[in-house]
């Protein structure tokens, strides 16, 4: 009956990538509330609602483009996504799901946090997460702030591979503080 | 009415024609139809005057349907053919419906599986999608009369936490009815454009919909024209609906009355609702009936009783407004006005929960009954191309994740809530058996990590897959999400450029409730989930162990001497026996023992298949091995 679909093929700058995109420096480094312009400006123009009283052809490119537009700001807007796609860009792999060999402290550090979080969902105690949480914060932020560095001074690909894999630690720890604010709500 | 080819690329309709498009709130209790007209929003009256069209569908013995009041005054004198609340049963099946025993109409099992509830009335067998356009084609009667023309189309509000199923299930009535959607809007986010506009709001906005039987919270960000909803979570179980439930009990116990009858109940819910709004404005209320025994109920509720007796309900709903601004993240300083929505806001305990949570006073200067009609009918202005120059930006969100089956009944999540849409996220899945040509894919829509206990939104089948060795095929599986909140899937073959032919086949409908289950128990049993992941997970790696060794068993079990062979086949049982009583470590550990049993086993296949590609085998012979 209905959706037959027959995958993304429209040719809205497919060719350029996210930053060519949004028409913005190729660097770890990016100006949020610029982005944050540049997104709105690029979806008044593309978004589907524009050509809702167009044909069934228009639409449909309509939300291809809006479709991509949304891809990519949300990948400029991680920092974590955007280091990964920046490295992708450069041929670097970040090896996230095989590369497991991390340094000792960094491993032991994550593993007190965990159950740092966990203690604190058990004894219900909120404050005790928000400082786990404030403490995360700092930490994921120096780790981009060492990206930042790596990526656009440095052009060190490898070692900031090393760090967005440390990153993915950091953001599966934030997403575990995530869920135990939600068991302390329920 | 012919639906509308709009118009043709590079033909624009003349500058000054103001194209006649409507916002409609199809709603669980009341509907209601408004459009712009001099550039203001206006709600439609009916030739009485009113403005709300009760959602009551009656069919009669001649086939005639009444809608709207007339309807509703036959409520109790012929309740198998007057449906009521059909909002409920849009994109359901029959097991989503519930004790139907506890409802007065006669459902009927869906013709095909998987599909819709339908409803036996004296005029034949009505699907929710019919009565629903019944509804539906009253309004849009209502506004071409009033408007004098044809509709060029129409933005129909659905709750923002509605799924596929029910959407699409939406979608498909307003075409019965026919007219043109031009969109399916959430009703939060259109009233947030009609406060929003009216307001020249900027900053970040609550919306706090606690309508007759849903709940819904929506965070936006109302900047320079662009509305954005940052993050939208809800109860779609919890409404107006269940505070005269709560009434209704008190009355119950303070009488010492146990099982009514259904007049007499229908008696006391009618008197609870209007003690419940009396309380709005006063601080206290009398109730008084003489139930069919005879029995006289005299009582006094006050103000203060009935905050207590809904003060869990409150609480409830604010919940979802936690995780809603986690989501976001934000914080409640950050959030500048709450805009009130529905009519069950108009209680003042609700007004003094959500103030005391943001710290502020709720916005409730807007008609809660009617600013989502409202904000639709402006969306649809907008929709039509009738406006230029000061053109507002929508970007919404999908509410719940979307996600894919995969093996051991986990669901991988494809698409996060709160996404913003349109959005596609693509996938790569494998086989697991050699030679496997079809593979069946199971959409799902939830927050919890076993397929269980998510919404099964659709199945579908690819075939055609070329016969490879387990894990050699990739295919690619794209989910797009529409402007309207719409899944659409397509499935590739990557090796050989295999397009999948896919037929959804769109499952049961989510229930509101499993909705509100669904998503309260997915954090209530975060912990449960990891134990049954990790179970699953260990179940999936052990068939994959017994299948593997029974197959190399098959091929070149005459490697194996007798007592070899009798020590891998005690350790297959071993493990066989564990699946089916042990628990996670215990598999875990039959799964080692048998590895240990067969390494040297493996030893000798490589040795074998060595040799046997030296003596000039086919090399490919080799490779499936």
């Amino acid at each position: 009956m209905r959706r037959e679909f027959s995958g993304l093929t429209a040719s809205f700058d497919h060719a350029k990538n996210h930053f060519q995109l949004f028409g913005i420096e190729q660097t770890f480094h990016v100006d949020t509330a610029q982005l944050e312009d540049l997104f709105r400006a690029l979806q008044a123009q593309v978004h589907p609602d524009r050509s809702a009283h167009l044909t069934d052809a228009e639409q449909r490119i309509a939300m291809q483009r809006s479709t991509l537009v949304n891809e990519a700001y949300q990948t400029l807007k991680s920092p974590i996504r955007r280091a990964r796609y920046l490295l992708l860009l450069q041929g670097v792999d970040t090896q996230e799901e095989t590369n497991t060999a991390m340094p000792f402290d960094f491993l032991m550090a994550q593993m007190e946090w965990r159950e740092a979080v966990s203690d604190a969902a058990r004894a219900r105690d909120v404050e005790a997460l928000e400082q786990l949480e404030a403490t995360m914060k700092v930490n994921t932020r120096e780790l981009e702030t060492q990206l930042a560095v790596k990526i656009d001074d440095e052009h060190d690909y490898e070692f900031a591979a090393g760090l967005v894999r440390k990153l993915r630690f950091m953001e599966k720890l934030a997403e575990e503080i995530n869920s135990a604010y939600d068991e302390l709500d329920s | 009415m012919a639906l509308l080819q709009i118009s043709e690329p590079g033909f624009s309709t003349a500058p000054h024609q103001h194209r006649l498009a409507v916002g409609i709130d199809l709603g669980t209790t009341n509907s209601l139809v408004a459009t712009v007209r001099n550039s203001i929003s206006v709600v439609l009256s009916d030739e009485h005057g009113r403005s709300m069209l009760p959602s009551v569908v009656r069919y009669a013995t001649d086939g005639s349907v009444t809608v709207g009041e007339p309807a509703q005054a036959l409520q109790s004198d012929d309740p198998v053919n007057t449906i009521v609340s059909v909002k409920r049963f849009m994109g359901r099946g029959l097991a989503d419906v519930g004790d139907t025993s506890r409802l007065p109409y006669r459902f009927v099992e869906a013709t095909e599986p998987g599909g819709m509830v339908q409803l036996r009335t004296v005029a034949g067998i009505k699907s929710p999608v019919e009565i629903s356009a019944e509804i539906l084609k009253v309004l849009r009667v209502r506004a071409e009369s009033s408007l004098g023309g044809e509709l060029i189309g129409a933005v129909i509000t659905v709750p923002a936490y509605f799924d596929d199923a029910q959407r699409q299930a939406t979608k498909d009535a307003a075409k019965l009815a026919g007219l043109n959607v031009l969109r399916l809007l959430n009703e939060p986010t259109a009233a947030a454009i009609a406060y929003g506009l009216d307001n020249a709001a900027e900053g970040v906005y609550a919306v706090y919909d606690l309508g007759g039987g849903t709940f819904d919270i929506s965070i936006l960000r109302l900047s320079r024209g662009v509305f954005e909803v940052l993050a939208a979570n809800g109860d779609s179980a919890l409404g107006g609906d269940d505070f005269d439930q709560r009434i209704h009990c008190w009355l119950l116990e303070k009488n010492q009355l146990s099982a009514l009858n259904p007049k007499d109940t229908r008696l006391l819910l009618t008197l609870a609702r209007t003690a419940k709004e009396q309380l709005t404005e006063h601080d206290q209320t009398r109730i008084t009936a003489v139930l069919s025994t005879g029995e006289l109920i005299d009582n006094v509720l006050t103000a203060a009783e009935f905050q207590a007796l809904s003060q869990n309900l409150i609480q409830r709903t604010l919940q979802p407004l936690r995780r809603a601004l986690r989501d976001a993240k934000l914080s409640v300083a950050d959030v500048k006005g709450v805009v009130m929505v529905g009519g069950a806001t108009r209680m003042p305990q609700v007004q003094l929960a959500v103030g005391e949570f943001f710290g502020q006073t709720p916005l409730t200067n807007l008609d809660p009954d009617k600013v989502v009609a409202l904000g639709a009918a402006m969306q649809a202005n907008l929709l039509a191309g009738n406006r230029t120059g000061d053109d507002w930006l929508l970007l919404d969100v999908i509410p719940l994740s979307l996600g894919l089956e995969t093996m051991g009944g986990l669901a991988e999540k494809i698409i996060p809530r709160n996404s913003t849409i349109p959005t596609a996220r693509a996938q790569e899945f494998t086989t697991y058996k050699d030679g496997q040509t079809a593979m069946s894919l199971h959409v799902v829509q939830g927050e919890r990590e076993l397929v269980s206990d998510c919404r099964s939104l659709a199945r579908f089948e690819l075939r055609g897959i070329p016969a490879m060795v387990a894990g050699a095929a990739r295919i690619r599986v794209t989910f797009q999400v529409d402007a309207d909140g719409l899944l659409n899937v397509a499935a590739r073959e990557m090796g050989c450029g295999v397009e999948a032919s896919i037929v959804v086949k769109p499952s049961y409908g989510l229930s509101d409730a499993e909705i509100t289950r669904m998503l309260q128990e997915s954090t209530q049993h975060a912990q449960d989930d990891m134990v049954a992941r990790a179970l699953r997970e260990q179940e999936t790696e052990a068939n994959q162990l017994l299948e593997a060794v029974q197959h190399a068993l098959q091929i070149d079990g005459e490697l194996l001497d007798p007592a070899q062979c009798a020590l891998i086949e005690s350790h297959m049982a071993v493990l066989r026996d564990a699946l089916i009583s042990g628990g996670q470590q215990e598999i875990k550990r039959a799964v080692l023992a048998l590895n240990e049993a067969t390494v040297s086993f493996a030893q000798a296949r490589m040795d074998k298949s060595v040799s046997r590609a030296l003596a000039g085998m086919n090399i490919s012979d080799l490779e499936t091995k």
